[in-house]
């Protein structure tokens, strides 16, 4: 917590996005991390996304389990829905209310502990049917609440607090939802927003699972030598796959002026676009083998890849496959639930 | 490559400052603010006095240079009520500040210093050097001490007994007094054999309107500042009829003010220039409105009017517009036909000037192109090594405020002259230091919190009954929960944001946190143009600096606009690596004791 309530201030000329509202309206609760968590930059990252896109905030579902990231959805978007699931079963009960209402948007923000270890089944499951969702991993490599211990993702022969290795090979998140089928693939670092926010606003923008990895410091437990999630060693082994991202929304998408060869464009299912800046000019973040190959050439080099890897606009979504109703189920009406005799009947004629 | 901000120099710190850094005598207006908080009205009080000497008289009538520099009219609305609670620290004190009073040797250093004039630029000179063991003499027309300041302001706005109580402590020094001789001549001064000599003869002679019927009808014209001393020192109890005042600066103002509780049945005031334009504070225009002066703007005054029992009235012509873009006095008539207004009374309230008739012809050195003597606007030194000038009558009538900032300055001049040194070399730099306010994870030593209140009004004695009083304080000062209120809104702004860029780790938690997004960690532009224009809210006050530091992971810059920072410490606070501190800030200036 803080000393005093972070002010509003009225006087200070704060931009309006189109719907009136200042960045101040898109903000939530007081942070109760530890001050220069990774974790708060991501929030402020979700902030300036939401403000930039205009998104309606109670138009948005937040949805989280257990840990340090799951706190965070409490800090950002006050006027969004939310629900706070048990450890490591967000995805299902996202799951089931983006069955009830395909209309709202679901950003998830979850950790490596709540996603590696004790979700690890409901994320691939979650992957695996294509909910039309955003789901963060704010990725520190350690159990942060409990004080330290090696999570899931921390790599092999890196060091804890107290110099001690870990021997476990990681889970790599990436590849896994690669391997799965998320339409949407990317990883960033908290500390260079001028990345994570374009790659959270095509996230939103994107239709089908959309997942982030974002690699984000634990200042109290995981910040040393040694550790290979500290600010100073991703700064050092960050390779991007595209150096810098834009976002360009569906109004400007037309008038954009890019180079081939050095740029890639990829169009999202409403229109608007995600501008890479190759580094790679064989790279084609639409070909998952590629990507795939990408990141273990960079795993293998030792750096640490990051960058939207890979983007599908067409991939069917959960909706699509299951042939639901098309709105929210709270707008049936009686006459949609209970079509009466005749339907009933036309149905027991097929079926005889 | 962009400069770096070098915050080695006390003078960014000092900007940072706004009501310091704009108050000609620099009081450390958030600290004394601070102690009114905690109730510690009489060290209040003394912090105060250290720097401006008179806060009871300040309290009351500062032009208040500070007030419309206060970073609260930034960032949110109206600024602090500073001179208020100067005046509430002067009112709560308790008796024993007398002790804490500077203390004077017994031992006198055998130097002697003559004062022309016992007005506030003198009593500053005496109080900086009485202490030193110095024998001061000081001279004045009137019997008086307290100079224009006991002349021309009103009761109503400062009471006896304050301005007493003030200029008393310093002729209780041990001054050798010789208030009510004249000095009729600077060069028998100087024979007498003083050490040094200051001037502090003020700004004295008001001025005159040559106009047809001025001669006919002297009877009933009055020059402001005589009227006003007149009233004061009780020569003149009644008068009736419409008062005409001819002027807009605070003189006038007061003039009309006084002319209401004199019986005056219908008072206005004529300016030349537009009502945005006078030159009186917006308050004393806001008083004397309230009290029901008529104030009318852009009408020159053309003829006095005389009729068939003395005058009738002043004829005005119309004007459109009265100053250039530079200021200069340039009227233009618009054409509209004059207008003769009916008066009874016309008092001048046009300007003053300074009076160097005891000083003999090529004694001083005369200022080039204008009135008056050649002051040196550092050392206060004139012509003369041994003659130095402060007040209105070094460069001109300003106000009580730079008076008392000329006499610290001309004071540390005569000490270093009677010491045989350099007046303008061996001057000491201002120095700092800074202070952790840091108690403990999230806890501060000072009061962080934002207060969103509005400023407090200072209640006012009774409208209709003030003008039945001419000697009743309009303005009744803040009760100490008036006063306490007010103090939260202060920002501290001398508590600085003090950055240690080694340290940062480039978290972001502080520019993230930043309640008025001043804080940025962006590449480097190529100037400093574009860095302004793409900080996260443009940076458009040129008058405030930009804070610039290399942050060392990805050699980027911490970027902290000045201007809407509101010094809550959340940055520090949410610091991992205490990279951001907040510390207080305390300017040491060169005092004459400090030599």
């Amino acid at each position: 917590m803080f000393s005093i309530n972070v002010p509003r201030l009225k006087s200070i000329p704060k931009a309006k996005n189109s719907l009136g509202l200042s960045i101040d309206d898109y903000k939530g609760a007081p942070s109760t991390l530890c001050g220069g968590c990774g974790h708060d930059s991501i929030t402020q990252a979700i902030v300036e996304a939401c403000f930039e896109l205009s998104i309606v905030p109670h138009q948005v579902a937040k949805m989280s389990g257990i840990g340090c990231s799951s706190k965070t959805p409490g800090y950002f978007l006050r006027e969004a829905h939310g629900f706070n699931a048990v450890h490591g079963r967000m995805p299902s009960v996202t799951t089931g209310a983006y069955l009830a209402n395909r209309e709202m948007k679901y950003l998830a923000v979850s950790g490596d502990g709540d996603t590696g270890s004790i979700g690890l089944g409901q994320f691939m499951h979650a992957i695996r049917r294509q909910l039309n969702m955003v789901y963060i991993v704010e990725n520190n490599g350690v159990y942060g609440l409990t004080k330290g211990q090696f999570s899931a993702t921390a790599d092999y022969a890196t060091t804890n607090k107290k110099k001690e290795k870990n021997g476990w090979l990681p889970i790599d998140l990436v590849g896994l939802a690669l391997e799965l089928g998320a339409s949407y693939v990317a990883r960033a670092f908290s500390g260079d927003k001028a990345q994570l926010v374009p790659l959270i606003k095509g996230a939103l923008s994107h239709k089908g699972f959309a997942f982030l990895d974002v690699l984000s410091p634990c200042v109290s437990f995981n910040n040393h030598q040694g550790s290979s999630k500290s600010y100073q060693h991703i700064r050092d082994k960050r390779e991007a796959a595209f150096d810098a991202v834009d976002f360009v929304p569906p109004a400007k998408a037309i008038e954009l002026d890019y180079q081939p060869g050095m740029q890639e464009r990829v169009q999202l299912f409403d229109g608007s676009q995600v501008l890479l800046h190759k580094t790679d000019h064989s790279y084609d973040p639409t070909d998952v083998e590629k990507a795939l190959a990408y990141l273990r050439q960079a795993k293998a080099k030792g750096e640490i890849a990051t960058g939207l890897f890979y983007v599908d606009s067409s991939a069917e979504d959960f909706h699509t496959v299951y042939q639901t109703t098309e709105g929210p189920l709270r707008n049936l009406e009686e006459v949609d639930l209970s079509p009466g005799q005749v339907v009933l009947d036309k149905i027991n004629d097929a079926l005889r | 490559m962009l400069k770096r901000t070098d915050t080695s120099d006390p003078s960014y710190y000092h900007k940072v400052v706004d009501c310091q850094y704009a108050c000609p005598a620099h009081t450390p207006v958030p600290e004394y603010i601070r102690l009114i908080a905690f109730g510690r009205y009489t060290e209040a009080y003394l912090v105060n006095r250290a720097s401006n000497v008179f806060p009871g008289i300040l309290g009351r009538i500062c032009d208040r240079p500070c007030e419309p520099a206060c970073r609260r009219g930034r960032v949110a609305e109206q600024p602090v009520a500073i001179c208020r609670l100067k005046r509430a620290a002067a009112d709560f004190k308790d008796a024993s500040y007398r002790e804490h009073l500077p203390k004077i040797p017994t031992q006198k250093n055998g130097k002697k210093v003559a004062l022309v004039g016992a007005g506030p630029a003198s009593l500053t000179v005496v109080n900086d050097l009485m202490p030193l063991g110095y024998t001061c003499v000081l001279y004045d027309k009137k019997q008086i001490a307290g100079g224009a300041v006991a002349q021309q302001v009103p009761e109503f706005r400062l009471p006896r007994e304050v301005l007493q109580e003030e200029c008393q402590n310093i002729i209780d020094m041990g001054v050798e007094n010789r208030l009510g001789t004249e000095v009729t001549s600077l060069q028998k001064l100087l024979d007498e054999g003083y050490d040094a000599v200051f001037l502090g003869s003020g700004a004295p002679i008001g001025r005159d309107l040559t106009l047809p019927g001025r001669q006919e009808n002297a009877a009933y014209i009055q020059i402001g500042l005589d009227f006003l001393a007149n009233v004061n020192f009780g020569h003149l109890k009644k008068i009736s009829g419409h008062v005409l005042v001819i002027g807009g600066g605070n003189t006038a103002m007061d003039c009309c003010r006084t002319a209401l509780r004199l019986g005056a049945s219908k008072v206005s005031v004529f300016a030349p220039e537009g009502f945005d334009e006078m030159l009186a504070s917006p308050w004393e225009k806001e008083d004397a409105l309230k009290e029901g002066v008529h104030v009318v703007n852009n009408y020159l005054p053309q003829e006095f009017v005389a009729g068939a029992n003395g005058l009738s009235g002043v004829r005005f012509q119309h004007l459109s517009s009265c100053y250039t873009a530079k200021k200069e006095f340039r009227p233009i008539p618009s054409g509209q036909p004059d207008l003769v207004l009916d008066c009874q009374m016309v008092v001048l309230a046009v300007g003053q000037e300074v009076q160097f008739s005891y000083a003999e012809p090529g004694l001083l050195a005369l200022r080039e192109g204008g009135r008056g003597i050649a002051v040196d606007r550092l050392t206060h030194q004139t012509s003369h090594p041994k003659v130095f000038a402060g007040g209105d009558a070094a460069f001109g009538a300003s106000n009580m405020i730079t008076s008392v900032a000329h006499g610290h300055a001309a004071a540390i001049s005569i000490h270093l002259f009677c010491q045989g040194k350099d007046v303008a070399k061996d001057r000491e730099k201002p120095s700092m230091t800074l202070r952790s306010q840091k108690m403990t994870l999230n806890q501060w030593a000072y009061v962080n919190d934002f207060s969103d209140t509005h400023r407090h009004h200072v209640p006012e004695h009774d409208l209709a009954e003030r003008l039945n009083h001419l000697e009743a304080e309009v303005e009744l000062g803040f009760d100490i929960g008036l006063a306490l209120k007010e103090t939260k809104r202060c920002l501290n702004c001398d508590v600085q944001t003090v950055f240690k860029e080694k340290a940062c780790i480039e978290c972001d938690a502080c520019v993230d946190i930043c309640p008025s997004m001043c804080l940025n960690i962006i590449e480097e532009p190529e100037s400093e143009v574009a860095l302004r224009a793409g900080l996260k809210i443009p940076a458009e006050n040129l008058a405030t600096d930009l804070f610039v530091a290399t942050v060392p992971q990805t050699k980027k810059l911490m970027v902290k606009d000045e201007n809407i920072c509101i010094h809550c410490g959340l940055c520090a606070e949410r610091c991992p690596t205490d990279a951001w501190d907040m510390k207080v800030f305390s300017l040491h200036l060169p005092k004459a004791g400090n030599l």
